[in-house]
């Protein structure tokens, strides 16, 4: 099983996911470089946080033209693992790889602090090892995360399950004040209709040794390495 | 010729920056402006194309680049 981190100029949270996937869980993980246009044998891919080519002209709009996109256009459409955390979600609504986009923060402050997110739905390969419901402690570090979306597509979203985390209180409770950046309906991560494409703003990968303050990110990875040692013995 | 291409919040969509702007506007004394929206502007030199293609392609270049057409919209005019 291996793990890939894409790096792309002004990526600084692909050290982190590297550390989380490859010191923490003790699996292989290599960094992707941007150029690169070449993803055999890799089994899950992630776009991790920072500030690709510098924000310049929307976060994300101009990583998403990067050569290492469109193998990771052609590996999620082959239903290949992508997790895209905080600039990874930027640049995977700007590649029209989830649907929506983001707006600067409701308060227009880059915020950076610990949040709560509840696990709205363990049908994907990103929370299958969690418990429904379950209330996970991790930080966010982002000026645009203010989730937005046509109305149509926030019900269909809502629909197919495709809301996978939502801002909660300590305690689970939906409400607007535990909305840290204005996002609509408190939304936090996202999956596209074929559940193999994951977006969030929180980083998981902050959260994934007690040093840290918290382990609650560390659910995100294993559920990924379940689905892919199932997927692996489903097709041996 | 140049093309000159504005890009817009959408007007359903709300827009932060522009709210800022037109409080503090308006905490410097200037109560008559209700709205402020904040958009792009972009000046763009184009080189040999005819005044059609150059519309056509200044209009896909907005639409897939300059504009996230989800929140956004965009005009342009090319001048010769």
């Amino acid at each position: 099983m291996k793990f890939g981190v894409v790096v792309f100029p002004g990526s600084n949270c692909d050290h982190d996911a590297h550390h989380a996937v490859g010191a923490v869980l003790g699996h292989q993980v290599e960094f992707i470089w941007h150029q690169s246009e070449n993803l055999d044998g890799f089994d899950a891919v992630i776009l991790p946080g920072g500030f690709s080519y510098g924000d310049y002209l929307r976060t994300g709009a101009i990583a998403r033209f990067s050569p290492v996109m469109r193998s990771v256009e052609r590996f999620a459409h082959r239903g290949g693992l992508v997790l895209g955390i905080c600039n990874g979600f930027q640049i995977l609504l700007e590649a029209g790889l989830l649907p929506g986009a983001m707006l600067r923060n409701r308060g227009l402050r880059f915020i950076c602090r610990d949040v709560w997110i509840r696990v709205e739905s363990t049908d994907t390969p990103f929370t299958l090892a969690a418990e429904p419901g379950q209330v996970l402690r991790v930080p966010i570090a982002h000026s645009d995360g203010n989730y937005t979306a046509e109305p149509e597509t926030l019900r269909e979203l809502e629909r197919n399950d495709q809301i996978v985390f939502r801002y909660t209180t300590a305690d689970g409770r939906e409400d607007a004040a535990a909305n840290p950046n204005g996002s609509m309906e408190n939304i936090a991560g996202i999956v596209n209709r074929e559940r193999n494409v994951l977006g969030m703003m929180p980083h998981p990968e902050r959260a994934v040794e007690t040093i840290m303050g918290s382990t609650d990110g560390l659910v995100v990875f294993r559920s990924m390495v379940q689905s892919l040692l199932r997927h692996a013995q489903a097709t041996a | 010729m140049k093309a000159n291409i504005w890009v817009m919040l959408k007007p359903t969509v709300l827009d932060p920056q522009g709210q800022a702007i037109q409080h503090a506007l308006a905490s410097f004394g200037y109560r008559s402006v209700k709205d402020v929206r904040q958009g792009k502007f972009f000046v763009m030199e184009l080189n040999g194309l005819s005044r059609e293609e150059a519309e056509k392609q200044v209009e896909r270049i907005s639409r897939e680049v300059l504009a996230n057409p989800v929140i956004e919209q965009f005009r342009f005019e090319i001048v010769d």
